[in-house]
């Protein structure tokens, strides 16, 4: 399923601040919760944080950037996250992800020149014994081979 | 009379079809007008056979596995006429990979309904806690020190103790928090058990509570894990309306009520102090020690912060099983161990087990050995920042002290099986790029450390002055061990270490062109 985001509008943005900033510590859920509606967190959310938290700027632009699963800019139409982590190169993960990178002629961490596919490492799914697994817009996909990796390939591409 | 199937809805299980298969039992019973009751649990950890079902018979639970949706209609055929197929298994219990096994912990994991507090309190659920509620704040402490609990997180501090101080420290607030930041390859026992248990670890988290007079808990999940945030949502969301959590919890006059927090993707947050930053909204950088958390934690306050597995473990010990708890196990490490078996292997999945067990077992026996079927060649255990273990250590018993005694450490149970085709030298450059990666700064070791552990083992792979590199490595080794304030830096040295220890000859560049060229 593809995820449907919401154009950036600044009073949306406003009511998710307000909605969660009387959390202890709620800087975290509320990038969150920006991301999940806008399928990232665009830059003028971040001084807005900051008035709602009593933050500097400079204080929720570090958190923002601190935590790898943050964006910048919306990732393309799909999102295939390979798992990088030791379990996943003991099954033969490495091999995998290569072909993935050559399929897509993209390598780990980059969208496709079409935005179709955003291609990112992950460091573990927790499906080490299903392993190599991956994560396609959410959907979990264990004992990963050849034939999987390019069916998942192809649906992204879609 | 309905039949009662049970298909696990473990993100383990899913990944590898659960859900279609789901589907398909649904529709192959429609179809034949059979009625049937669908019950989705958590996974029994035996993930070879994934996706496992199982159908309620007087016998027993009889599984079948692993599935695919072309085998639904026929499988069900065979669970109707309670007849052979190629798939059955027999009782699951009775399956030796299970039987085996000493659930304590996991005792209710992939039998029961996660979602159902009525089916978590009839498998002996919420007893633990009315027990803790009789005995109040002392009597538990006495339970959890004597059955000799340690933190299962890998640093293997006993949680009596620590339990104790934050009682014994006044304050206006106190918190319970979970650590279920759970991000070392190889393990899934925190995943498994939120997913398929989740009110055991909310339970031991209200005993923690009770113990030490707190009002609020968090448990930090990873945003890797989107399945486990659900099942411990929906689980908080039930037991507060079964009164186990919110006002006067179990009709107490304790008060106590939970939150679920998701991480960001920072490793480095399974780190409890970057952790207690993170939940108060900041960077996930370490924090300097004293002081503990258990006097200033979040928010400055005292705070229990324990593994999700340790407060898993404490229901049973409350339930009476102190004793019973602190019998299993050998020398300091006292009780179970749910340790997981992954990677190359052949049965991979959750072993929970006493302590004193070998790695050999665990391999060889247990897991089967490789997948690929070629010979294990290096284990790692403890995730990311533990040691690669050579055959020639097999005989080490699974204890805190007996992996630290060979420059390793057991961390959060998880045993990564590689076959010979293994490059160790690429393992040790992969430790140090995770550690240049998911470091958060503080440290000048770990921060730069691990990036010119990178470039020199480049150097050593190159065949560029080798002898004189690997020292380099291993002084930085030595710098990053002891300089570094936490975990990440302090032990990304032990992979490095026992890569160039036990594998020397995989940092030979000879070697390595051999490799290539083929």
């Amino acid at each position: 399923m593809t995820p449907v985001y919401e154009p950036w509008d600044a009073a949306r943005g406003a009511d998710i601040i307000a909605e969660h900033a009387s959390l202890e510590g709620a800087t975290l859920v509320i990038l969150h919760a920006l991301q999940e509606a806008f399928g990232y967190v665009p830059e003028p959310a971040i001084p807005m944080i900051a008035s709602a938290l009593n933050l500097s700027r400079a204080e929720v632009h570090g958190v923002f950037t601190f935590y790898h699963d943050f964006r910048r800019q919306p990732a393309g139409k799909h999102v295939l996250k390979l798992c990088r982590a030791e379990a996943c190169q003991a099954a033969g993960g490495d091999a995998l992800a290569a072909r993935a990178e050559a399929k897509l002629g993209i390598g780990i961490g980059n969208t496709t020149p079409d935005n179709r596919v955003t291609l990112e490492p992950i460091y573990c799914l927790g499906l080490c014994a299903t392993a190599p697994s991956a994560m396609l817009d959410g959907r979990l996909v264990g004992r990963l081979d050849e034939a999987r990796i390019d069916a998942l390939v192809a649906e992204a591409q879609r | 009379m309905k039949l009662r199937i049970f298909v696990p809805r473990d993100a383990g299980a899913v990944a590898v079809g659960a859900d279609d298969v789901a589907l398909a039992l649904e529709q192959a019973a429609a179809g034949r007008g059979i009625p049937v009751d669908i019950v989705r649990t958590g996974s029994r950890g035996l993930y070879w056979l994934e996706p496992m079902v199982e159908v309620a018979t007087p016998q027993g639970r009889v599984a079948f596995g692993p599935l695919t949706e072309a085998d639904a209609a026929v499988v069900l055929d065979a669970m109707v006429a309670d007849g052979p197929h190629p798939l059955r298994l027999g009782v699951a219990e009775e399956i030796p990979w299970l039987k085996r096994q000493v659930r304590l912990t996991f005792a209710r994991c992939g039998v029961v309904d996660p979602r159902s507090i009525e089916d978590y309190r009839a498998h002996q659920g919420y007893n633990g806690l009315q027990r803790a509620l009789e005995l109040g704040s002392e009597a538990i402490l006495a339970d959890v020190t004597a059955s000799g609990l340690r933190g299962r997180g890998g640093a293997g501090f006993p949680t009596g103790i620590k339990w104790k101080t934050v009682a014994q420290t006044g304050a206006d607030r106190k918190y319970i928090v979970c650590n279920a930041d759970e991000g070392d390859s190889g393990t899934f026992a925190d995943r498994m058990i939120m997913e398929g248990d989740p009110f055991v670890v909310i339970e031991g988290m209200t005993i923690a509570a009770v113990a030490v007079g707190a009002s609020k808990g968090y448990i930090y999940i990873r945003s890797e894990y989107p399945h486990a945030v659900a099942a411990m949502n929906a689980a908080i969301l039930a037991a507060r309306r079964g009164g186990y959590l919110g006002e006067r919890i179990g009709g107490s006059d304790h008060s106590f009520d939970l939150e679920v927090r998701v991480g960001a993707g920072a490793y480095v947050c399974g780190e409890e102090t970057s952790l207690l930053e993170s939940l108060e909204g900041r960077r996930g950088i370490v924090r300097a020690k004293p002081p503990l958390p258990a006097h200033k934690g979040l928010f400055g306050r005292p705070t229990v912060i324990n593994n999700v597995l340790s407060f898993a473990a404490i229901p049973f010990i409350l339930e009476g099983g102190a004793k019973a708890y602190s019998e299993f196990g050998m020398g300091r490490s006292r009780g179970t161990m749910p340790i997981q078996l992954a990677g190359n292997i052949k049965r991979g999945g959750l072993f929970e087990t006493a302590f004193g067990v070998t790695l050999g077992e665990l391999v060889d026996d247990i897991g089967g050995g490789t997948f690929t079927g070629r010979p294990v060649r290096a284990v790692q255990v403890g995730g990311p920042l533990g040691a690669y273990f050579p055959r020639a250590l097999f005989d080490t018993p699974f204890d805190y002290e007996a992996f630290a005694a060979r420059d390793g450490l057991i961390g959060h149970g998880g045993i990564v099986v590689f076959d010979d085709s293994v490059d160790m030298a690429r393992q040790a450059r992969f430790a140090m790029e995770f550690c240049a990666i998911e470091s958060c700064g503080k440290c000048t070791p770990c921060r730069i450390g691990s990036t010119r552990g990178v470039e020199t083992i480049d150097r050593i792979r190159a065949g560029d002055r080798v002898a004189e590199n690997i020292a380099v490595v291993e002084d930085l080794c030595n710098t990053m061990k002891f300089g570094s304030l936490c975990a990440l830096g302090g032990f990304t040295p032990y992979p490095v270490m026992s890569a160039l220890k036990h594998f020397r000859e995989d940092f030979d560049p000879a070697r390595t062109r051999l490799q290539a060229a083929e």
